[in-house]
């Protein structure tokens, strides 16, 4: 007799239990799961929204007392020198940050993913980690190296173009703002370049193919294939390295040793809501500036995405 | 040609060696500062010829900085698994259920990922007041419990699990719950490695709320105690450093250990759109 395996029994199948506990906990599920998010979303993200809105029209000494005085905040902000201030230092940092910093990560990425590299992981961390310390960190660490005399950023630039090794580069109103954008490009340059690496690796190598046969060289391609290729993420970084640029506080709070610097030259919107809000205790007003604050990012947002083309009205 | 290539080749890798010089540059120069002793600190640019613990001596004898250290782990480990549960969990449903209200979630996280969370300071702050909350850490933590971006990305990676299992574990008897606990969860391993090494470092790095919630010194995170420092050694650069040092060692190290997926989650969600 032919051994044949011994059949398996198949196993009957399990009954989808109809117990009422059963029927009751996979209709309710979802709801269950999204609610603890829910929850802390209304307590604290959509009743401040609402507060602040109505903060703002009032004058408020700390979180006990407020006075309604309806439009006068937003007429005093009009008029508010330091508030000007705030926001020209901000648009000028934001304004350097996006035209040195996104160039010069596409730049490394594309380096970076041309088949000439030798060790592209190990120079992506490299580039990458200066990302991973805080802000407050690099502020501590950076306010350092930018002292005169003895400072590691003097000693090079000395070294190099001889600049002088008194430069006052935190105590000068001038060169305050360099120093941040300095400081900054050296802590995102690396981040944004993994949002482009990424994007460039995900372009079709077919597309490259077909246009080396139809002649194109490689600037071509980069005009032709790249970038078209990379184009939402290229927005992408664009606008949330923007908005970041506007939210800056940490970075020049501790540099210039927690003030707005010599001459006010890094006072930020960011910083000039905490001081208004938090060291003069003026909530309503610091609420005028944070709303002024998010329309101008929203809109500047949008503006973005419209002339790139990524937002088309609509969706 | 092929010497022109050569060229190239030299060129690039010269000047992509001599980008990541210059950002190591900054790091290399912190290390060698904590490992100074006050006197050498000026003198030699990078190391000095002996090596001194007396900045990481003098640091913990004059503040108690292992305080800040185990407060700040405290908080952003706490902060980490409350954000995971709950983005993860919100996340798993938004991507696998269809129920009413779905949609206007979707939208309603949509835009608060577009507002500054700076505008909400002054009212919560206000609110946390009044819930009795301030000073301490559930007023640091609570209002964060939840992570939007955190929700995307779990709701990213989570669409990708195929419905059949969901299914055939239904099928067994598995509650949703279970579901999501012995089976969503496990596939979703290298998104949870990534996202906690963002959540991590938000929490860790994170200043402006600390600074306007807590008050008493012995409850400080390390960013509002090392800037505190700042004002107490304005020119002990060298214990400046050692506390510098020590603040973001954590953080590089939890970055060693999870680096594949963390990359490979802040992308995620960017590239494929």
């Amino acid at each position: 007799m032919a051994t044949r395996p011994t059949e398996i029994p198949v196993p009957t199948r399990a009954v989808p239990r109809t117990s009422f506990w059963f029927a009751l906990q996979s209709k309710w599920a979802p709801y269950l799961f999204v609610s603890p998010f829910l929850i802390l979303f209304f307590t604290f993200g959509a009743y401040p929204i609402v507060k602040s809105l109505v903060l703002a029209f009032y004058v408020t000494n700390g979180p006990k007392s407020a006075v309604f005085v309806g439009l006068e905040n937003f007429r005093f902000l009009l008029a508010d020198d330091d508030f000007h201030k705030a926001v020209w230092n901000t648009a000028v940092f934001a304004f350097w940050s996006v035209f040195l910093q996104l160039p010069l990560s596409l730049g490394l990425a594309l380096l970076l993913n041309s088949v000439w590299v030798k060790g592209r992981e190990i120079l992506r961390l490299t580039f990458f980690s200066p990302n991973l310390l805080g802000q407050v960190f690099v502020g501590v660490l950076f306010s350092v190296l930018f002292i005169p005399q003895y400072g590691l950023v003097n000693r090079f630039l000395h070294f190099l173009a001889k600049v002088p090794l008194d430069t006052k580069w935190l105590s000068n109103p001038d060169l305050v703002m360099p120093a941040l954008v300095l400081t900054s490009l050296w802590m995102y340059v690396g981040f944004n370049m993994i949002y482009f690496l990424a994007a460039l690796q995900a372009v079709d190598k077919d597309l490259y193919e077909a246009a080396t046969v139809d002649g194109a060289n490689a600037w071509h391609q980069f005009w032709a294939v790249t970038l078209p290729g990379i184009k939402p993420v290229a927005v992408f970084v664009l606008v949330m390295s923007t908005i970041g640029s506007f939210q800056l506080f940490e970075l020049p709070w501790i540099m210039l040793n927690n003030s707005a610097g010599p001459d006010q030259a890094g006072l930020t919107i960011v910083m000039y809501l905490y001081q208004t809000g938090f060291v003069t205790g003026d909530l309503g007003y610091a609420s005028t500036v944070g709303w002024t604050l998010a329309l101008g990012v929203l809109m500047i947002s949008l503006f973005q995405m419209r002339v790139t083309g990524a937002w088309k009205g609509g969706d | 040609m092929r010497l022109l290539r050569r060229i190239l080749w030299l060129f690039v890798n010269l000047f992509l060696i001599a980008f990541a010089v210059l950002t190591l540059t900054p790091m290399v120069w912190l290390i060698a500062a904590t490992l100074k002793s006050p006197d050498d600190l000026f003198s030699y640019t990078f190391f000095a010829p002996r090596l001194s613990l007396y900045n990481f001596r003098d640091l913990f004898t004059t503040v108690p900085f292992h305080r800040y250290m185990i407060n700040s782990i405290f908080v952003a480990s706490t902060m980490v698994i409350v954000q995971l549960f709950f983005s993860s969990l919100a996340g798993f449903a938004l991507a696998k259920y269809d129920f009413k209200g779905k949609k206007p979630i979707m939208i309603l996280m949509l835009s608060t990922m577009m507002l500054p969370s700076q505008v909400l300071m002054a009212p919560l702050y206000e609110l946390i007041y009044r819930m009795g909350l301030v000073d301490s850490y559930a007023g640091l933590i609570i209002p964060g419990a939840v992570s939007v971006f955190g929700i995307f990305l779990f709701r990213q990676s989570i669409l990708q699990v195929p419905d059949e299992l969901l299914h055939a574990a239904r099928i067994d008897g598995c509650s949703e719950f279970r579901i999501y606990w012995d089976i969503v969860m496990p596939i979703s391993r290298p998104m949870i490695g990534a996202f906690c090494l963002i959540a991590f470092m938000g929490s860790w790095n994170s200043f402006l709320w600390p600074q306007i919630i807590l008050h008493k010194t012995e409850r400080f995170t390390l960013p509002i105690a090392l800037n505190q420092l700042v004002g107490l050694y304005q020119q002990q650069y060298g214990t400046l450093m050692a506390g510098t040092f020590l603040s973001v060692l954590p953080v590089i190290i939890l970055f060693m250990l999870l680096q594949k997926e963390f990359i490979a989650g802040l992308t995620a969600g960017a590239v494929k759109g």
